[in-house]
């Protein structure tokens, strides 16, 4: 593996690998000095040309907690904002002497062309509506921690899915996992083709609801533009949200996940956010770990963690 | 030296045998009889021979299994001069029209400022006519400035030989204003040759809507912005008379609405550009911006329908849709990149590779039907004797490899890719204005 840029033909045994790596990871960091050498003298740099929290928090996290140094760019205060060029920009910022850049963009396959341009690792921290790999990786981890497994679950991803880089992740993540996944929005809101993938798909969330074992729940991206997508968010909300009656259905042992930022009142109630079923604040957590698995995996070969 | 060579050898005033210019030898000749094979003698910037043993000439070129046909001729091309030089110019745009077989093309009005007064299309004529390597008309706007809102000078750019009238790059969105426009092109004699997509279904979208551009998460654009464009001006060119023509057909549906209207009776005639019959959208699943085109390129049933739609004659003609942008352009992520892919000097290999047109419909599609549609009387005509010698030698089963390109862009898919079918020389009133094989064409005394 030499860049981590999509889920999407990612085979079983590598992320597995991924997921195990990180577990151990996991354990690294509740140690009293979270920290590993493993990394010392690389340099990491998170290129987020889109506005990030967690993203690019974790990020920085895992790598220093490898040992990593890193360096970081913001395009609001960078000579992008004197019309420097994207391939000038990343050019130079490999020449300061940098071994793996992290992107963000939100145009689809920017990751694709720093890995052409450049003869580092790059992971893929988000680009359009495409992929977000590693948002995938940490989902899979909370939900294995959980169930042990993927294999044979039923996980319905409820929402904005055309809209959504992490669903298209997890689509095939998830799915090369072993677990059966339904796509569960308004039709304005799945992709078009989605015949096409690995998935079944309903309008219909009570009616999905009872029979799932996780209830992965997408922001609605207003942000996103486009037409018309639904009449109104008190629309959306009464249909497609998961509040306290639509949760009491759930099975027993259902869990509630959410890649976050929320928009509490819409797609998620406040009750339900805050209910110990959601493992929301468990997936920031790993998100570390698994992060540090593929910088890892990309950038320590030659070490021993 | 006291008489000029071509007087001598014209006239045969000094010897027995005839001195002519050029002879193209031993080809597949397409004349009114079909094809045969044939010499060609060129003389004077005409055809002057066709037969055997037609004497000597300063110049040959070995035609054996190559296909002697009328000069190609391009109903689209972007050569971006005036206002954007740095993509390319009539000279540059030229020299990439002469390698691709071509003698004539008519220049695309999107320019800035854009063609909409006859001296801007004088403008671009004159500069062809000083470069010499084809020939070039100017279309004309349809809207001033394309913006859409009024006729741009209509009459004048008719007085200034503009045959063509186009938005290409936009659609005229406005049904009552090209219903004003197309009656007035009926009048002076032109053709409205319309970039069909609507710009509602458009406008959001950066590729095809289907499989790819729903897993890359890309915004699409549906075939329907094309077909619902196409099957309303249909409409109005019935209420007006015009000719229409369609420009750069993308959907099987496109194909379906010109082949009923042609049976109808209507006049209207449709292109369609090398690149939607080389490819398809699985070509843009690397979001190589190189393939980032508009119309974009569509899913395989579309250019299957293409193909057949121009082996079978309801699409017209081939036409290149050539539309240099320069490296640093096309250089950002696919998104933010400009429309548009080179296409002159690959044109015919992709006609004869991917389209698989037999020599009768290549040079059909490619130089007779355009000649007629853009209105080159001195073009498009079958290699006879008293013929301008504007003609193309092809070799249909040649493979090879484009590294380079005389445009000064090179946003080309096709360049290291291995392409059947080449052009071997293009000749523009009897003087050679591109030959590709040093070995073929030999000099003589």
């Amino acid at each position: 593996m030499k860049h981590f840029l999509t889920t999407e033909g990612l085979d079983r045994e590598t992320m597995e690998d991924l997921l195990n790596e990180a577990d151990g990871f996991a354990e690294v960091l509740t140690r009293p000095i979270p920290k590993v050498p493993a990394l010392r003298g690389k340099t990491v740099a998170t290129m987020f040309f889109e506005p990030s929290t967690r993203t690019r928090m974790s990020f920085d996290k895992a790598a220093k907690a490898l040992s990593a140094d890193t360096v970081s760019f913001s395009p609001g205060v960078s000579a992008l904002s004197k019309g420097e060029s994207l391939k000038d920009t990343v050019l130079t910022i490999r020449a300061m002497g940098v071994d793996l850049m992290i992107v963000r963009h939100k145009a689809t396959g920017v990751a694709w062309r720093l890995a052409e341009w450049l003869d580092i690792p790059i992971v893929n921290g988000g680009d359009g509506a495409h992929q977000h790999p590693t948002q995938a990786l940490l989902d899979c981890q909370t939900i294995r921690q959980r169930f042990g497994t993927l294999d044979g679950l039923h996980i319905a991803i409820v929402g904005d899915i055309k809209h959504s880089r992490v669903a298209r992740s997890n689509v095939f993540a998830m799915t090369t996992l072993g677990a059966d996944v339904t796509l569960v929005g308004p039709p304005t809101l799945l992709p078009v083709d989605v015949e096409s993938w690995p998935v079944k798909t309903s309008a219909d969330l009570d009616a999905v609801i009872p029979t799932v074992d996780v209830a992965y729940l997408l922001r609605v991206q207003t942000e996103r533009g486009g037409a018309s997508v639904f009449p109104s968010f008190a629309e959306y909300a009464q249909r497609y949200g998961l509040d306290g009656a639509r949760m009491s259905r759930l099975k027993p042992e259902a869990v509630i996940l959410h890649p976050g930022p929320m928009n509490r009142g819409v797609e998620i109630s406040h009750d339900v956010a805050d209910s110990p079923r959601a493992l929301i604040l468990e997936q920031v957590s790993n998100g570390v770990a698994t992060r540090m698995a593929v910088l890892f995996r990309l950038l320590g070969g030659e070490h021993d963690a | 030296m006291g008489l000029p060579p071509e007087w001598l050898c014209s006239s045969g005033f000094l010897g027995v045998s005839t001195m002519h210019d050029l002879l193209l030898l031993g080809g597949s000749v397409l004349g009114v009889d079909g094809v045969i094979r044939a010499d060609v003698a060129i003389a004077d910037g005409l055809v002057v021979a066709v037969g055997t043993d037609l004497g000597d000439a300063r110049r040959t070129i070995d035609c054996t299994d190559m296909w002697v046909g009328p000069g190609l001729v391009d109903l689209h091309t972007h050569l971006r001069e005036p206002g954007q030089e740095w993509k390319e110019d009539v000279a540059s745009g030229s020299a990439a029209a002469a390698a691709g077989g071509f003698t004539a093309l008519v220049a695309m009005p999107n320019t800035d400022p854009p063609v909409d007064g006859g001296h801007l299309a004088r403008f671009v004529t004159d500069r062809g006519r000083e470069v010499g390597l084809v020939d070039i008309a100017s279309a004309g706007c349809i809207t001033l400035g394309r913006k859409g809102e009024t006729m741009a000078h209509l009459d004048d750019l008719w007085m200034a030989g503009v045959r063509v009238f186009t938005d290409d790059g936009d659609s005229v969105e406005d049904a009552a204003l090209l219903r004003s426009a197309m009656e007035y092109i009926a009048a002076l004699g032109g053709v409205v040759s319309q970039h069909a997509v609507d710009p509602s279904l458009s406008r959001a979208g950066f590729m095809h809507e289907g499989s790819v551009s729903s897993r890359l998460g890309m915004y699409g654009i549906p075939r329907q912005a094309d077909d619902i464009t196409i099957a309303r001006d249909l409409a109005l060119a019935e209420l007006t008379g015009v000719r229409y023509h369609v420009q750069h057909l993308s959907t099987a549906g496109g194909v379906e609405l010109v082949r009923k209207a042609k049976a109808s009776g209507l006049r209207v005639t449709a292109e369609v550009s090398p690149h939607h019959l080389a490819f398809d959208d699985s070509a843009v699943a690397t979001t190589d911006s190189n393939f980032k085109v508009m119309p974009p390129i569509r899913s395989a049933k579309d250019r299957e329908a293409l193909i057949a739609g121009l082996v079978d004659g309801a699409i017209d003609a081939v036409a290149t849709d050539h539309a240099p942008h320069a490296a640093l352009e096309k250089e950002v992520p696919f998104e933010y990149a400009p429309n548009g892919i080179l296409g002159l000097e690959w044109a015919a290999s992709i006609a004869i590779g991917s389209a698989g047109l037999d020599q009768r419909a290549f040079f059909d599609r490619m130089s007779i039907a355009p000649a007629s549609i853009a209105g080159f009387d001195d073009h498009g005509q079958l290699v006879e004797v008293g013929a301008p010698a504007n003609v193309t030698v092809v070799d249909p089963t040649a493979d090879w490899v484009p590294d380079s390109t005389r445009s000064k862009s090179r946003n080309a898919p096709y360049l290291g890719m291995t392409l059947t079918g080449r052009v071997i020389a293009t000749i523009l009133r009897g003087t050679v204005t591109h030959t590709v094989d040093k070995e073929r064409a030999t000099e003589s005394i």
